[in-house]
């Protein structure tokens, strides 16, 4: 029960390459499904500063919205503050948080007074003490232990309510 | 040639394999799509009025049908969960004739009870319980003792049922006609009116859903004190602010009232002020009692739920922060902002309730809530103490022959003091909804209850010095 060996390779090549066809069709599908899944939630505008990104999803309209009214509308965009300086630390932050917040927002677990975690507020304090430094310099002198204040903790409307 | 031919059963392992975990994330991939896809439709609020509702529409389940969320959340009232000072706990109960209730909350009477010294001969003194969530509150008066044993009018109802649609067909059109004519009936003949407990129609307007106030008595009370304030003729549906109003409509209810002369009729006792004892001494001036005690001869007077009067003399209350924004706070469903109707505790309820505007953890708010509450606890069981000592004094001293005369100084502090103590116990807040003003309030009782003591010591003293 021996065949030629070139027509056992013939066949063997014919089963194969519809087998990768097939293959290709179901890895195509998922890369399209991914890329318009990407483009329908609007995905490109999260690279952006562009604060209308950060409500994209109804969870931080009122966040906005007040920052639209706030004293720091025309100084500073919601990534001058929640997001560190430079281009790695920036884009690792917003890659933690975009997670974090997708995976909340999927599945309905969070609270609806959303509440900032420990890790993003050391980043907003940083922010408010980087542009406001020549201010806080003669008050942070005195102070050599750690704060359990933060600024926002009395001037919390300067954001956003 | 290459591995496809030389080992083909592990290559195509390799291909299931992969073919498995490509399909499992394209799955996955339209899942998330469809979700963002039902996000973006939740963002547009949509309405639908499939129910036609009237201002004859009492039935919470008609209205239900165009506003679901706010009806599911509504029913949730049925819930029974206890706080760390008040709450309910549902207690097994096998049904009677007389009471075909499955679940009971737990009597106060038995926790406390010096309850039933301060209010022997009243029928709280043989019936008490914790209250429970709104859902509960007709049954509650069913089959409670109170109104099983006792003789009571139809006026109790006012609270207890959704009446904004009974009164006005009774007075023919007219609510204040309706609310006289079944203040003045007796309780089961009116009971037979009501199908409901309090229901959408009681503060909402049916065409626009605004809130409105529905009660007789709460617009002639909150009238009569905006006068005392130097507001004439207050129409409190007209004038109210949007603010004002979700207090106003549960202040309809969770107040201090009384049964005014024989037709029962209902009245909130504001003409002087809110504040407690601008209320004694409104009942002073028209000389209201609720019972003569049975222990001591003296006229007293239950305080019943003035939650409303008490939240007024707080901190909330001056910085606008009415019942609903507590008792009923925003919640968010989808795109949607709604007031949470399930009304209860705001400890069951800490991040909608407080966190809103006191950006501290949950456990700290609750930590500083419980603080405030125990330090009330511990106030109101050193002046229920006090008053339990005038009440023994005073019965012994009855017993030993007093006249009414010798005793008067001694009631009157009885009446004060215990009016001021079950004026903080029954605003169910155990002194949250103002703690100075409870402070204040315990250490006004306390003292009166001393004094009436020390009454009675000179008058046992001044016997003693008779040959």
């Amino acid at each position: 029960m021996h065949s030629q060996p070139g027509r056992r390779r013939a066949a063997g090549f014919a089963v194969w390459s519809y087998l990768f066809i097939a293959l290709g069709v179901c890895a195509g599908l998922l890369v399209g499904i991914g890329v318009f899944t990407f483009a329908y939630a609007c995905g490109a505008s999260y690279m952006t500063d562009d604060p209308d990104a950060c409500a994209n999803c109804h969870v931080m309209r009122g966040q906005l919205d007040g920052w639209r009214k706030s004293s720091h509308r025309a100084a500073a965009v919601c990534n001058d503050c929640h997001t560190p300086p430079g281009l790695v630390p920036k884009y690792a932050t917003k890659a933690v948080n975009g997670f974090f917040h997708s995976l909340a927002f999927t599945t309905g677990r969070f609270p609806d007074e959303i509440r900032i975690q420990a890790r993003n507020g050391a980043v907003t304090e940083s922010a408010c003490q980087k542009c406001h430094a020549e201010i806080v310099a003669a008050a942070q002198q005195t102070r050599r232990h750690p704060s359990p204040l933060a600024c926002v903790s009395c001037h919390r409307h300067v954001g956003h309510d | 040639m290459n591995e496809a031919t030389a080992n083909p059963g592990r290559l195509k392992r390799l291909l299931m394999i992969t073919i498995a975990v490509t399909a499992a994330l394209t799955v996955g991939a339209a899942a998330l799509l469809v979700n963002i896809f039902e996000h973006k439709q939740e963002a547009r609020n949509p309405f639908f009025r499939v129910a036609e509702l009237t201002a004859d529409t009492e039935d919470p389940a008609v209205w239900g049908r165009n506003f679901p969320l706010h009806y599911d959340d509504y029913r949730k009232t049925v819930d029974m969960e206890r706080t760390r000072y008040g709450g309910s706990e549902a207690l097994a109960h096998s049904p009677t004739q007389a009471d075909p209730r499955s679940l009971l909350s737990q009597s106060k009477l038995e926790e406390d009870p010096r309850l039933k010294t301060m209010w022997a001969g009243y029928p709280f003194g043989v019936d008490f319980r914790e209250e429970r969530g709104h859902a509960y509150m007709l049954d509650d008066q069913s089959y409670t003792r109170r109104v099983t044993e006792f003789k009571q009018p139809g006026t109790c109802l006012n609270c207890h049922a959704s009446m904004a649609v009974v009164y006005r067909k009774a007075g023919g059109g007219d609510v204040f006609e309706g609310f006289r004519k079944i203040n003045a009936m007796p309780w089961a003949e009116a009971r037979k009116l009501a199908s409901h407990p309090v229901a959408c129609v009681d503060c909402h307007d049916p065409a626009t859903m605004q809130l409105r106030v529905t009660r007789p008595a709460f617009i002639e009370g909150i009238r009569a004190f905006k006068a005392s304030q130097g507001v004439p003729n207050y129409d409190v549906n007209r004038q109210a602010t949007a603010q004002e109003m979700r207090a106003f409509v549960c202040g309809q209810c969770h107040v201090e009232y009384y049964f005014q002369g024989e037709g029962k009729t209902l009245v909130y006792p504001w003409s002087k002020g809110l504040q407690v004892e601008n209320i004694l001494e409104y009942f002073d001036e028209v000389g209201h009692k609720d019972w003569v005690h049975k222990e001591t001869g003296a006229a007293v007077l239950k305080a019943q739920h003035p939650e409303f009067e008490m939240w007024n003399q707080g901190v909330h209350a001056r910085s606008g922060v009415t019942c609903a924004d507590c008792h009923m706070p925003y919640k968010r469903e989808g795109g949607f902002k709604i007031s949470d109707h399930h009304v209860r505790s705001p400890l069951l309820n800490i991040n909608r309730a407080c966190q809103g505007c006191h950006r501290f953890p949950e456990e700290e708010l609750k930590a500083r809530v419980e603080l405030i509450q125990g330090r009330s606890f511990a106030s109101r069981n050193l002046a229920m103490d006090a008053l339990m000592d005038l009440i023994n004094d005073l019965r012994g001293a009855r017993e030993a022959g007093a006249s009414d005369a010798e005793l008067k100084r001694a009631r009157d502090m009885q009446r004060k003091a215990q009016f001021l103590i079950d004026f903080v116990e029954a605003e169910n807040s155990t002194g949250f909804h103002a703690p100075q003003e409870s402070m204040r309030v315990l250490t006004a009782a306390l003292d009166y209850a001393r004094k009436g003591q020390i009454a009675l010591r000179q008058r046992s003293a001044r016997a003693a010095a008779q040959p």
